[in-house]
Formats: C-alpha cells, structure tokens, sequence
C-alpha cells in the first residue's frame, strides 16, 4: 500500500466498543464490494471476550471479542486499522494506547466532545509518528471498493444508489460528518464517484484536516479531482489557500465553505460543530470562499451550485480524456434484514408464543394494559396486582383485599409441616435459596396445601347438583372420597380455628352473597354431628370463598370449573406460603444450622434378610 | 459547544485554589470577592462576606466583555454602600457597551465586587492555545489596551508535547524586572500548569500586579473547553457558562437547552427573528447550516426566524419535544401581511440515524398543533435521506394529506437545498 493510501481491499480493523451494528454495516460494504475477506477482524470490548455474530452475506458467522487491544492485535497481526467507538470520557486514552503499538496505523475517533488538549496530542503524536487519525467527532468516510469505516455512508440501499461499492475519480473530504454522506451522494450524482470520501469531524481541533487529505489525493495518481465542504470558523482552510498558491495542490479542486449566513446574523452565534464559530474576519465563510476564489479553487456562489460546479469540472476532465472508463460491476444482493423487512412490511410471519396478561415492549412496562406507575400511584396493592396479572380484571377493593387476607393466613404454618421441612434439610445441605424453596414448593399438592382446590371442587359439586347436604356427605361416603376442606387436629365447632372466623366474617360483611360458603357451613353442621373436630377448616374455607368471590365477580360456573382444574386456587396457597419458605431459609442460614441427618431411633428398620431371588 | 468564556469571578475562584495547588503552597491567591445577580440576596451576602463592610472595594459586571473601564462600568475605591447603590442603579439595564469588535446591547446582571488594590505596577499575561502549541505572552506594560503597546510584548512558545518544566521560563522574560524575574517566572509556570489541568483554552491577566511581593490579578479573562467538564468536575465546581453578553436566552432557546442536556443527542436553537417567515427545523450540525446560509444567499435574511438543528439520533420524545417549540414560536402570530410560512423539515442523507422514528416525533408535534398551524398559514417543505427515509418521507405526506396542511415531500433525488428556493420562490410568485 502507498504511503498516501488509508485504505486497500485487504485492510482489516479492530472495532472498540460493542458496535455490531456498525460492525455489519462494514461488512455488508465488504459484501456489495466482493472483498475476499472481511474487514472487521475484531472487537475490542474491555467488559468482556467471546465473540459476536454477524451475517457474511447469508451466512452466519462468529468475530471474536478481546478484553485487550494487545490481545487482539497478538491474534491478528495484520489489521492496522482501530475505529474507535469509545465514549467521549474514554476515547482519547484508547486512542493513545493505539497510537504507541508497532501494528495500528490508521485510528479513526468517532466520540464527539474529546477534549481539545487530549487531541492536539494526539494529532501532534500520530504526525511524529507517520500515522493518521480520523476525526474525533465524525462518522469516518470511505474508501469505495476496499474499505468502509464503521456507520459512514449509511445503508446498503444508499451505497447502492450512489455507487460506493466501487472507486470512482474524485477525491472527497468534508467537515461534518453528517454532510459527508450527502456530499457522496452530490459527487455521484455528477461524476464517475467517489474515489475516497471522509469527514474530518466539526471539532475546534480535529486530529487531521481537509489540507492534510486533500495532499494524499494530490499524490494519489488514480484520483482527478477533489471536493471539498469547509466550515465558519478555524483557520484550517487558509492552509488549502496556500498550498494551492504552492502549487502543491494542482488538481482540480471544487471547494464550498459553509456557514456565508454566519455575518448576517447577531454574534456569537456558535452552530451545531465546535468549531463552526468566527472569532475574527479571517474566520467567516465569506473571507474563505472568497482567499479560495482567489487563489484559483472553484468556488460556487451558493450550495445551490455546488452540485453544477462539480459536474462542469468533471465534465471538462472527461473531455480532456483525463478520466478512464470504468468497468461497472455488477454487486452481489445483499439480503435484508428481517428487522427491516417487517419495518417496511416486506414479511411477516407467525408467533411462536402469545401474551395477553403483560407487554413490556412500550414505553413503560404494563400489566394488563394498566402502566406500572398507574398500579403503584392508584394503590392497586398486591391483591390489586394478582387481579391484574391472573384474572385480568380490575379487581373491586374487597377482592383486593380478601385476597391480601389469604394470602396473610397461609403464609407460614410452621417448621414442621412437610414444604418447610424440605425447605429446611435443603438449606441445611447448603444448597441456596431456590433450590431449597423449590424443594419446599414441590410437596404442595393434593395433599399438603391442595386441599384448597378439592374443597373448592368438591362442594361446588354438591350445590351444583343441588344436593341436600346430608345427601352429599352421604354420597361422598358412597364414592369413598374424603370431603376436602373438612376437618382438624385440634379445633372443633366449640374451638374454632380463629383464622376461619376471620375469613368468613369478612366474607359475609364484604361479599356481595356467599352462597357456598352457607352451603359448606350447613354441610359442616352435618359432618361435625358426628364429630365435633369435623368442621372446614382453612384450606375449606378459602376454596369455598374463593368460588362466592369469583361468582361474585361475574364468572360463570364453567369458568370457574376451568380455573380449579388448572390451580387457580392453589395458587394462593403457594404464593402466600412461599413467604414462609423463605423465612425458613433465610433462618437456617443466619443459625448456621449444619447438614441434617434423621435420627435412627426415629428409624423403623424392618429389612428382610436376604431379598427375594427372582428365577 | 467546546470553547466557552467564563466569569471573572470564576476565573479568579479557579485561580485561588489552583495556584496554591500547583506551585505546593509557594503561591497563595486569596480571592476576596462576591458575585451579585439579580437574586441575590445583599444582606445575607454581607453577613456571609463580613469583609465587604470593612474593606475599599472595586464593582464591575461580570459578562464577558471587556474595556469596562472605557464604558464607566467600572467603580473604583468604594465603601459597601456606595457600591450597593452604584449597583442597584445598574442591575437589569440595558446597555450599549463599545469594544474593539463593535457596539453590543445587552442587559446587565452580573457584578463582581471585590477588594481594592492599590497598586503602581501593572503586568500583562495571557496564555492562547493553538493546535501545536501554546504560546504564553508576557509584558510589563500591563493595563491598557495591549494591543497598543504591542512591541513591549515577549511571547514563548510551549509545543503541545512538551512539559513546560523543560522549558526555561526564566530566560524568555525581559530584563529589568529585577528581583522580581523568578516569582513572575514562577507565577507564569503555575498558572500554565493551571491551563492545562483546568482545560482552559484562554487565560488573560490584565493586568496583575504585586501586594506585599505576591502577584495578584487585577483582571482575568478565560475560556474553558467544555468537551472537559467530565474531566475537571472537582476543579471547576459549580461551573456555569454564561450567554455571551446581548445575546441573553430566551425562555424557548432554554427550554432546547434542557432538552439537549438530558441526553446524547444534540438539539440547539437560536431565535433570530420571531416575525421571520422562514423556519428551520433541520437534522445535523453541517446541513442545519447550510438551510440557513441559502436563506441568505437567496436574499432572504429579513426572513431568517431561527437557526437550529438536531442529530445524534434523538428520540421520538426529544424530536416532538423540540418541534413542539419551534411550532410554538411559528404559530403565535400570522404574518402582518397575511403572506404564507414556510416550515423547513430539512437534512441530508443521514448515516445512521432513523429517519422515520424522528419524523415520528415531528409528526406528532404538528398534528397537535394542526390548527395553528392552519392559522399561521404555514406550508411544509421536507427533504431527507438516510436509513428507512422512503417510510419516514411518505409519514410525512400522509400527515399532510389527513391534516390538510399543505407540504411538499422530496429525497436525496432532489439536492438538499432545493426546498429553500421552492419555497421562497413560490412567496416570490405570489406577490
């Protein structure tokens, strides 16, 4: 590669920052331009290795990450290039640790608000050192056929359209990086194309200026005119004024400075760019279009005609026989990308998974349509919130609050029962909080805590077929089924389990009717004739409470059959005693309880003598 | 936006911490000295500052501009009460002050009072920054316009690799200044070493003078790069950047500004004429530009309402939040005249940014503000390219169509100023 050359079809970078989006549009420039290989050889990413997928044309492929720029250039010892994507706090340090390797040679900062001091250094470094830097405070630029700096020039669709896959004649160099683009649109549209094309960047400083790249194209015999869009402010242009005076730019050079409107208006105006601010005569767009003029650059009056001047200069090289033909290739079809596609709906295509109780893909995440600041300004409480996320509804407040109460009730019954035993042995084998809760959720079922769902099942069934309660725990009897909800250790109808008084009470003061729960209650006046402990207990009485409250709620008897038959009920059992589970947990942990091993003499060992032989 | 000016006051609270810091303790700068807005509270001041009772004090504003002297904005050798009157005669007028530049008009709220110094020796130096280097100049002839005096000043160069402590600081100094030549050499290094840490970009004492063998600066001028204000967040402090003075913001260019602050996008303002009939609301700092050089060069200056751009890629909020504005100015009268509006909806080919997501945020704005806009008579010309512009550009039409507000739609087909004449000459038709 020549020495005025940044750029050939072999060039290959490292990318700082985790840009994968830029990454592939470089890639797929490398795709429409039929590079062999691609230019993106790696990033480097401090928060991590591994790798990034990108799509080589159609096909997948991996690029690795480095945690270190040594490491990556230890891997990959031709690249020579670092587009660095560093945050404006960082990019300065990234970009000087670049600067003193053997292998970078060519660094492009896209951060804009580098300080100024941190990048006169390095300017003045990258010079004694025979390197170049790119900006900071741009998008880059490109060289057409070989090599394409991260997001410059857009998409694939504009590349297309404005040629960029392939080297044209003319040498381009702007300030701004968001005109760079329009600036390759505006020379394709009116010569052969771009040949190379940057953006210095709009910084007070930028690392190297219009001057410096418009000498590379001076020496560069493939190029045969240059274009260039300069700014207000700075006195970088004057330098163009002098070497053209110098004879050291001899090639046609069509220049435009903007910001003519900056004496028009009250000072101190400061632009968009840094560095777009007159502090003197000299500094004014005027001053340099007209120095520009006079030393023999073609200036137009107006942006209006810089497109025409361009083409005339061209037109005139072309007559002179000075431009080659060239061979259009014809570039390979570079597919869309699905996120595109349905962006312009080209495609669409089934789901896979459907929700319809949460969407976190708004502004703000929402359950069932209500916004999550709406659910903690109006109070919607945890009952409020399970309405939401398991019934769907707007819940009134005494279903919020009925709710809030179960869950209160069942939250823990104590070490001994079966999920806080399992919750404890595990913690004690030292395994950590999901696992031992886990092993504690796994024994509610039919008959630890399930007795919710059954008590709500079994005296649906009884009021549903009208059934007089003796004739229903008669025909309970028949069918040798246990009524669930019925029954306790150690309260009894003269001894009543104060947590059931409780629930009804609230049930009969808040509830619109209760038809089950007076049902469950006569069938209870059955039941503890024959003995007095035989009363529903707490699992009864949150089933058949839970059936008034959705009845209550307008749901229909096959609804709420369809909501037993999946959990529904027990759900409340879970989520409330897992409160409890977590309690236990947590309490084993700070005791630092040691592993648990049963006791033998709580062991009956009733093992044969020798097993059975099977012939 | 890089260079900004700061206050003297700041300048000179900058300069008491930095120079005792940078020299270990050789140096002490006791700035004794208050800042007087307009809501301040004078009493509470005093009470705090039990000095400005006791000592002769020096008033001046405090807006970035110089030769307050030739102004008589300068008040000198005064009591407490003096001063309070000689101020409150002054706060929040308006006042046209003479510089080298040119005439300025502007509002006066900023005083900085502080102690008075009697002195006979009046020193010069002012420290620039350039691209290769920095270039410190000194002179004993201080205090007067230096440009006057020119010939008596010495400069030295610092090239932008080099530590200044190679340099010899000593040797570039005139003779003649006795016993004093180290402590000005060494004031001269400290205050560099300042430059540099604080990422100032301009620092100018004139003058400064000597109490008791310690200088101390009379005047100071300076500029900090405001890309470091990450950097120099413990040195700097409470840090605010002043409007240049006359070109005070108006409640609608802060409100951009507070947008601009919330994220990494950038969104700027200015109004230039609120009864202009040409209204810019382009994307990216170059091509915001060039929209409105070709308002001038076309001959329509007169017509210039405001400069403004946004870019970075700014979200759908930000874009509505920003258009909202401009709808808002654009909106609130109908022209005199009854003659159309023109809203310009322009921008280049964007690289990355997605042009219909911050149509979106344009779209929004004008189809609240529908109505007033049919009021105002406004017309709509829009002109962009860039990722996904084919969908953002035909938003746009159909908005257009819906709302029945008049709007014109074109691509990167049509060269990217080529709205401005469409519009302005379509005004030019009318007539």
């Amino acid at each position: 590669m020549k020495e005025y050359e940044l750029f050939d079809r072999n060039t290959r970078a490292f990318l700082y920052g985790q840009q994968q989006r830029a990454a592939q549009r470089m890639l797929d420039f490398d795709y429409l331009c039929q590079r062999e290989k691609p230019s993106v050889a790696g990033f480097i990413t401090p928060t991590g290795g591994g790798y990034y997928k990108l799509f080589w044309g159609t096909r997948e492929i991996s690029v690795n990450r480095y945690v270190t720029l040594q490491e990556a250039i230890k891997a990959n010892p031709d690249v020579d290039v670092l587009v660095n994507f560093a945050s404006e706090r960082s990019c300065a340090e990234s970009t000087m640790e670049a600067l003193q390797t053997e292998n970078i040679r060519t660094i492009i900062m896209i951060a804009e608000g580098v300080p100024q001091r941190d990048v006169r250094k390095i300017a003045k470094l990258a010079k004694e050192k025979g390197k170049w830097i790119i900006g900071p405070a741009t998008v880059g630029g490109l060289k057409p056929g070989s090599f394409k700096i991260g997001n410059a020039a857009g998409t694939v669709e504009n590349i297309r359209d404005t040629r960029l896959y392939r080297p044209g004649s003319v040498g381009f160099v702007s300030v701004s990086g968001g005109l760079s683009n329009e600036g390759y649109n505006i020379v394709a549209r009116n010569t052969d194309g771009i040949y190379e094309g940057y953006a210095v960047g709009g910084d007070v400083y930028p690392a190297t200026t219009l001057i410096d790249h418009l000498l590379r194209y001076e020496a560069n015999p493939r190029i045969k005119m240059m274009v260039a869009l300069g700014e207000v402010g700075g006195k970088d242009e004057y330098e163009i004024v002098q070497a053209v005076k110098d004879k050291k730019i001899t090639k046609p050079l069509v220049m435009w400075v903007t910001g003519t409107c900056a004496e028009m208006l009250p000072g101190g105006v400061q632009f968009g760019h840094a560095g777009a601010k007159a502090d003197s005569s000299e500094d004014t767009a005027k001053a340099k279009n007209e120095a520009l003029r006079k030393a023999g650059v073609i200036v137009p009056d107006s942006f209006e005609d810089y497109g025409e001047k361009i083409r005339i200069t061209f037109e005139k090289l072309k007559a002179e026989g000075k431009i080659e033909e060239i061979e259009e290739p014809t570039p390979p079809r570079i597919p869309m990308d699905y996120a595109q596609a349905v962006a312009e709906g080209l495609v669409r295509k089934p789901t896979n998974f459907i929700s319809t109780i949460c969407d976190e893909t708004g502004e703000i995440h929402n359950y069932c349509g209500v916004p999550i600041d709406r659910v903690i300004k109006e109070k919607y409480g945890i009952g409020g919130t399970i309405g939401l996320l398991w019934f769907k509804k707007v819940l009134p407040q005494y279903a919020r609050d009925f709710i809030e109460l179960v869950l209160q009730i069942v939250a823990d019954h104590g070490p001994a029962v079966s999920g806080a035993h399992n919750t404890i042995v595990t913690a004690r084998a030292g395994k950590n909080l999901i696992e031992s809760i886990i092993s504690g959720i796994v024994t509610i079922g039919p008959r630890f805590g399930g007795a919710v769902n059954g008590a709500a099942q079994h005296f649906s069934w009884g009021l549903e077929n009208n059934l007089a309660p003796r004739e229903f725990v008669d025909q309970m009897k028949k069918k040798n089924i246990l009524i669930q909800g019925i029954g306790h250790r150690i309260h009894s109808i003269d001894n009543p389990d104060e947590r059931c008084e409780i629930m009804m009470n609230f049930a009969k003061e808040k509830f619109p009717r209760h038809p089950l729960l007076d049902y469950a209650l006569a069938v209870q006046d059955v039941t503890t004739k024959k003995k007095n402990t035989l009363i529903l207990n707490v699992d009864g009485c949150i089933g058949v409470l839970f059936v008034d409250l959705l009845k209550s709620l307008q749901y229909s008897d096959d609804e709420i059959k369809e909501m037993i038959a999946m959990g529904f009920f027990n759900a409340f059992f879970i989520l409330g005693r897992t409160m409890g589970f977590m309690g236990h947990y947590f309490d084993q942990i700070r005791l630092k309880t040691p592993l648990y091993r049963h006791p033998w003499d709580d062991i009956l060992y009733n093992v044969p003598e020798k097993p059975e032989v099977v012939e | 936006m890089a260079q900004k000016g700061i206050r003297e006051y700041d300048a000179k609270r900058m300069m008491s911490q930095a120079l005792p810091l940078f020299s270990q303790g050789r140096l002490q700068f006791e700035a004794k000295q208050v800042l007087i807005g307009p809501q301040t509270d004078i009493k509470q001041l005093a009470e705090e500052n039990p000095w400005l009772k006791k000592e002769k004090l020096v008033a001046k504003p405090d807006q970035l501009f110089g030769k307050r002297g030739k102004n008589n904005l300068l008040f000198v050798n005064k009591s407490w009460s003096e001063v309070q009157k000689w101020i409150g005669e002054r706060m929040n007028k308006t006042v046209t002050i003479f510089q080298t530049t040119g005439e300025t008009t502007g509002r006066l709220t900023h005083f900085l009072v502080e102690k008075f110094v009697p002195h006979e020796e009046e020193y010069y130096i002012a420290i620039t920054t350039h691209r290769d280097k920095d270039i410190i100049h000194f002179s004993t002839r201080g205090g007067v316009n230096i440009e006057e005096v020119w010939d008596s000043v010495v400069k030295m160069e610092v090239p932008i690799l080099q530590d200044i402590e190679e340099l010899d600081v000593k040797g570039f100094l005139p003779d003649g200044l006795g016993d004093k030549k180290d402590i000005i050499a060494d004031f001269i290094l400290v205050l560099y070493k300042m430059l540099v840490e604080y990422h100032f970009v301009y620092l100018e004492l004139n003058p400064f003078t000597f109490v008791n063998g310690v200088p101390v600066a009379l005047d100071a001028v300076a500029k900090v790069d405001d890309y470091a204000s990450y950097q120099c967040a413990e040195y700097w402090g409470d840090l605010k950047f002043p409007s240049p003075f006359g070109l005070e913001k108006t409640p609608e260019e802060e409100k951009v500004d507070e947008l601009d602050a919330r994220t990494g996008a950038s969104l700027k303002l200015t109004v230039l004429n609120p009864e202009g009939r040409v209204w810019n609301l382009v994307a990216g700092g170059g091509a915001s530009v060039i929209y409105a050089d070709t308002v001038v060069d076309l001959g329509y200056a007169g017509e210039l309402a405001n400069y403004g751009e946004y870019s970075g890629d700014p979200s759908t909020e930000l874009t509505y939040g920003y258009t909202r504005v401009i709808l808002d100015l654009m909106t609130r009268n109908k022209d005199p005249r009854g003659r159309e509006k023109y809203l310009l909806i322009g921008g280049g080919i964007a690289n990355f940014t997605d042009v219909a997501k911050t149509f979106t945020g344009i779209i929004q704005a004008i189809t609240e503000y529908k109505e007033k806009l049919k009021a105002a008579n406004v017309k709509i010309y829009v002109r962009r390219g860039g990722p996904n512009y084919k969908e953002g550009l035909k938003n746009m039409e159909d908005m257009g169509k819906r709302l029945g507000i008049p709007i014109e739609v074109y691509g990167p087909e049509t060269h990217m100023t080529k709205i401005v004449a469409m519009a302005l000459e379509a005004r030019v038709g009318e007539k």
